[in-house]
Formats: structure tokens, C-alpha cells, sequence
């Protein structure tokens, strides 16, 4: 109660403030937007479909590639995890090419892929899949070695082991790893829109840009935060709660 | 005297020598496999299901040095019979069920079940771990289940033989919980429904009680031997508490300390049922308990010599 309370004015304040500003006019409104006008695109994007469509087009390559991503991730974390070799060599470059903002894979890209989806995929690929495996890594070292001899033991070889012992044993410490991912994957496909002309809500954005029309641009940030939100709190809350369930508190943090 | 000596070895950080002034360290000297001696169980038939040849496992440490961790087993173990392992802890003994369960392989000998050497694990020999063996991601009947799934048993049959064996260890009515949801005791009677429910010959229990109260402990105590005069099976069972070890076993085979050898075996010929508090088993339990205690001595002295500080392994009693 106390917190929706907190929630309420903090929110209140924030809104009364921008309003307060932007009805002082101390910057022209097409630099400084009204909330009514942000309002007002949004729902002139939505009426005329736009903002429909992008949402579509953006929802469904971060899927995709995510998805490979996860995939990838999931087969080269174990790679490095459960193989020496592996893990003293290409266990450093991981963690070195992290720190590569995924962006800098675009000129490349476009390169190898041409001006097209492929580039687009390949950028948001190249920004969650380090996170996945990485994750993926640690989670499968953390993994209590127990499990595995139990499943093994209980006569689970080979892709069965994999997939009822090594997979739900190690989810609870890839999680957060996956939420990660995530929240790259999203970012470098919005970038990747920003610069290349085609559907999407980077590109949306972008229109908002050339048209000077500063409603537009914040309406499109607002729908970007708002998914991005939605996709951790209900598909990553409801997974963690789901394991809370499962494996009682303490093995997940 | 033996009481007193017990009382004495479970107080911690005072030197060896302050206990046992009179005591000689000789250096382990090498012993010939003891002969199998026959032992009073009906169900036992003179068959060696589980067979260790001369076997002997060494492994890498982190100092880059060879540790050898078993020399020279010889084991043999006979169909339906109830063998607990004792030794103090270091000598190998949980590193001697992962190698009848195939999990490892040993350095060199053979490991022989029903004649056969094992290749890896197999659902006929199920080990039993002290605790987080089961899969917290599933339910106890999920659980229970596992092994049969893995096999390919059809659903209707599995769901049948999962009920059966959780009311063999009267944990039906939890058939649909979460393993966080259960206490230690009742977690154990589900590992036991799981590893019974793939029908093995050979179940392997690595302490599997350690970690309960006593009362507990002793509730399964009576449950393993009844479950074990009903299925017949073959157990391995090991344990760093002696009385334990006899009250449970048909014979005690104790390990020395690193490396772990076999250094005397007691057949228990004690009538079943047994229980915890007989002084019989406390008689008996007396004389494993001496010569594992020089055993821990010796671990004791290791210990002190790598300049680590003593540890006495907390469960052993008299």
C-alpha cells in the first residue's frame, strides 16, 4: 500500500514536472513536447497502424534472434564449460568480446549480409549470444556435479542427459544470464533499426527524427521501454518465480 | 577403557601424542586380500554379484602431483548380501561405490558385476548420494519416475510401479510435492523409491543417513532392512559410523586411510531384526571401532605432517 503510494507520487511529480516545463516554454515545443502531444502521436501512430506494424517487425526479429542466440549460447557455453581446451582459450576472447558494444559489428554486416535482415539479425546475434554463453558457462559449472552423476547413474546419456538433467539443473544459475541476453538483444536490434531504412521502431524513431517531430521520437522511446519492460516482468519474473516453486528458495538468488 | 578412549578422540586440537603416548606409528604395511567368510543370511546365495580384482585408482591432484587413492581392493561381494564400509574419512570409500556404479573408472583392476566388468553406469547398480541427489525440478513422483522414463517404460506402467514404491517408503500421499517440501528423512525415502524403481540388483548407499537426527536415522535403519528382505537386492553401503555399519551389515570390510585398503573385514552374525542400542552390536561394533581408530590416527598423523590443522571425523561413536 505504502509502496503503490511512493509509486503514485513519484510518478505524479515526474509528470507534473514535465508539464510544468513544457508549458513554460522555455524551449520551442518541437525540441520540448508536451505530454499531450506525446500522448496525441501515440495514438495517431497506433490509429494508422505504424505503431502496430514496427512492434510487429521489431518483436519478431529480436525473436528470431534470440532465439539462435539462446541456441548458440547454450551449445557453446557447455562447449567451454565441460571442455579444457575450450574453456583456456576461447574463454578469455568471450569475455573480451563482450566488452564490444554488438553496434560495431554493423559495418561488417553489411558487408557479409548486404543491406538487409540478415545484417540486422546477425548485430542483435552478435550483441545477446556472449551474454547467453557466458552465462551458460557459469551455469553449468555451478551446476551441482551431483545432478549429473544422478541422471547418468539413473541411465540418461547423451541429448536425454542434456535435456532432463543438464538444461533444468543449470537453469536456475543461467537465468539471469538469459534476462541479460535479453535486454542486449533488444537494445542492438533497436540500434541496428536506427540505421537501416526499413520497418521497425528504431526506424520509427529515426522518421520522428527527420520529420522534427519530437512527440513522435518520445512516443516511440516510451514503446521501446514499455516492451522491454513487459518481456522482463512477465516472461523473466514469471520464469524465476516458477523456479522459486520448484527448487524452494535457496539455490535461486 | 574403549569408552573412555572415544570420549577422548572426539575432543578436537590437541596433539595425538597427548592422547596415545605409548603409541608407535609404523610405517602401513602391505596385506594380503582377506578371504570372504561366509555369513548367516538365507536370502544370501554363495553367488559374487559384485567382484573388485586388484583394484587400485590413482588421480592428479591440484599440485600437479599422483595421489593414490585405492591400492590393491579386493572385494567380493555375494548376491543379496548387506556389506557396510567403514573407514575414516580420505581412504576412498565413496570413490569405491562411483567406481561399481561406473561414474569412474579405476586406474587398473576389475570391477566384476554378476562376472560381467562394468562398462560405465547402469540402471542395475543405482547409487544412493548423502544428500541433493534428487532433482529439485521435479516432483517426487517425477522423481521416482526418472529411471523408468529414461528406459522407455510406457506412462500408464511407470505411473502404476511410481505409486508402488512410494508406498513401499509410505510417501504416497506426497506423490505431487516439490523435493524443498520434504524433510531430510523423507527426501532419503525418496531417493530410495527412485533408485528401487529401476529395479536394480545392486543399490549403492553413500551415507546416505549422515546428515539425519537420530531418531530419523533409526526409522530407516528399520525401513532399509525391511525394503531389503522384501526385494532381495544387493547393498553397498557405506558409512563412517560403526555401530551403524553393524547394525545394518551382514559383514563390515574396514578401509585404512589414504590409500584406502582393505584392512579387516567382520562378518556381523547377529540375528535380524537388529537395532541400534543392542549391546551386542555394541560389542561388536567395539571391535571395528578399535582398529578404525587406528586408522584415524594415522589420518590424524598425516594431517599434522602437512601441517594442517587435525580434524576428527565427526560421526564415529562407539
Amino acid at each position: 500500500m505504502k509502496r503503490a503510494a511512493h509509486y503514485l507520487a513519484f510518478y505524479a511529480g515526474l509528470f507534473g514536472l514535465w508539464t510544468l516545463l513544457a508549458e513554460l516554454k522555455i524551449w520551442p515545443p518541437y525540441l520540448f513536447p508536451t505530454p499531450w502531444g506525446v500522448a496525441e502521436a501515440l495514438y495517431n501512430g497506433f490509429a494508422d497502424h505504424t505503431y502496430w506494424i514496427a512492434i510487429r517487425v521489431s518483436l519478431e526479429r529480436v525473436l528470431i534472434g534470440y532465439a539462435i542466440s539462446v541456441l548458440l549460447g547454450m551449445i557453446l557455453g557447455l562447449g567451454v564449460a565441460s571442455n579444457k581446451f575450450l574453456e583456456e582459450t576461447m574463454g578469455g576472447l568471450l569475455v573480451s568480446l563482450q566488452s564490444l558494444p554488438s553496434i560495431c559489428w554493423w559495418p561488417l554486416a553489411l558487408l557479409w549480409f548486404g543491406l538487409n535482415q540478415n545484417a540486422i539479425l546477425f548485430v542483435v546475434i552478435m550483441g545477446s549470444l556472449l551474454s547467453v554463453t557466458l552465462a551458460m558457462e557459469d551455469g553449468r559449472k555451478q551446476m551441482p556435479k551431483i545432478f549429473g552423476q544422478a541422471g547418468r547413474n539413473l541411465g540418461a546419456k547423451g541429448f536425454k542427459l542434456f535435456w532432463y538433467v543438464l538444461l533444468p539443473a543449470s537453469l536456475p544459475f543461467i537465468v539471469s544470464g538469459l534476462k541479460q541476453g535479453w535486454a542486449f538483444a533488444w537494445r542492438s536490434l533497436i540500434t541496428a533499426e536506427m540505421l537501416y531504412l526499413s520497418l521497425g521502431l528504431g526506424q520509427v524513431l529515426m522518421m520522428g527524427r527527420d520529420l522534427n517531430d519530437m512527440s513522435a521520437v518520445i512516443a516511440v522511446m516510451l514503446l521501446i521501454i514499455a516492451i522491454g519492460y513487459i518481456v522482463d516482468g512477465v516472461v523473466f519474473k514469471g520464469m524465476e518465480r516458477h523456479l522459486q516453486n520448484k527448487w524452494g528458495l535457496s539455490p535461486v538468488s | 577403557m574403549n569408552s573412555n578412549m572415544a570420549r577422548v578422540a572426539n575432543r578436537t586440537a590437541v596433539p595425538v601424542e597427548a592422547y596415545f603416548p605409548d603409541r608407535v606409528v609404523r610405517p602401513a604395511e602391505k596385506r594380503e586380500p582377506v578371504s570372504v567368510r561366509p555369513t548367516r543370511r538365507d536370502l544370501a546365495v554363495d553367488v559374487s554379484k559384485v567382484g573388485l580384482r586388484d583394484v587400485w585408482l590413482s588421480y592428479r591432484a591440484q599440485d600437479g602431483q599422483r595421489l593414490l587413492a585405492l591400492e590393491n581392493i579386493h572385494l567380493e561381494v555375494r548376491a543379496g548380501e548387506f556389506v557396510c564400509i567403514v573407514g575414516p574419512s580420505g581412504c576412498g570409500k565413496s570413490t569405491l561405490l562411483h567406481l561399481v556404479a561406473g561414474l569412474q573408472a579405476p586406474t587398473s583392476g576389475e570391477i566384476l558385476v554378476d562376472g560381467k566388468p562394468v562398462q560405465g553406469p547402469g540402471t542395475d547398480r543405482i547409487l544412493i548420494f548423502q544428500e541433493h541427489g534428487l532433482f529439485p525440478w521435479l516432483t517426487v513422483g517425477q522423481n521416482v519416475e526418472f529411471g523408468m522414463k529414461m528406459k522407455g517404460v510406457p506412462k500408464a506402467e511407470r505411473a502404476e510401479r511410481t505409486l508402488h514404491f512410494l508406498q513401499l517408503v509410505h510417501l504416497a500421499k506426497f506423490h505431487d510435492s516439490y523435493i524443498h517440501q520434504l524433510s531430510g528423512g523423507m527426501r532419503q525415502r525418496v531417493a530410495i523409491a527412485r533408485a528401487l524403481a529401476t529395479e536394480p540388483d545392486v543399490l549403492l548407499m553413500d551415507e546416505p543417513f549422515a546428515a539425519l537426527d537420530a531418531q530419523t536415522r533409526d526409522l530407516l535403519h528399520d525401513e532399509l532392512e525391511r525394503i531389503w528382505n522384501q526385494t532381495g537386492c544387493t547393498i553397498i553401503f557405506v558409512t563412517h559410523n560403526v555401530r551403524e555399519a553393524v547394525r545394518l551389515g551382514d559383514r563390515v570390510v574396514l578401509l585404512t586411510f589414504r590409500p584406502g585398503r582393505v584392512k579387516t573385514e567382520f562378518p556381523v552374525n547377529l540375528p535380524r531384526p537388529r537395532s541400534l542400542e543392542d549391546p551386542e552390536v555394541a560389542l561388536a561394533a567395539r571391535d571395528v571401532l578399535d582398529q578404525l581408530r587406528e586408522e584415524i590416527n594415522s589420518s590424524l598423523e598425516a594431517e599434522y605432517t602437512s601441517g594442517v590443522k587435525p580434524r576428527i571425523e565427526p560421526g564415529v561413536t562407539t
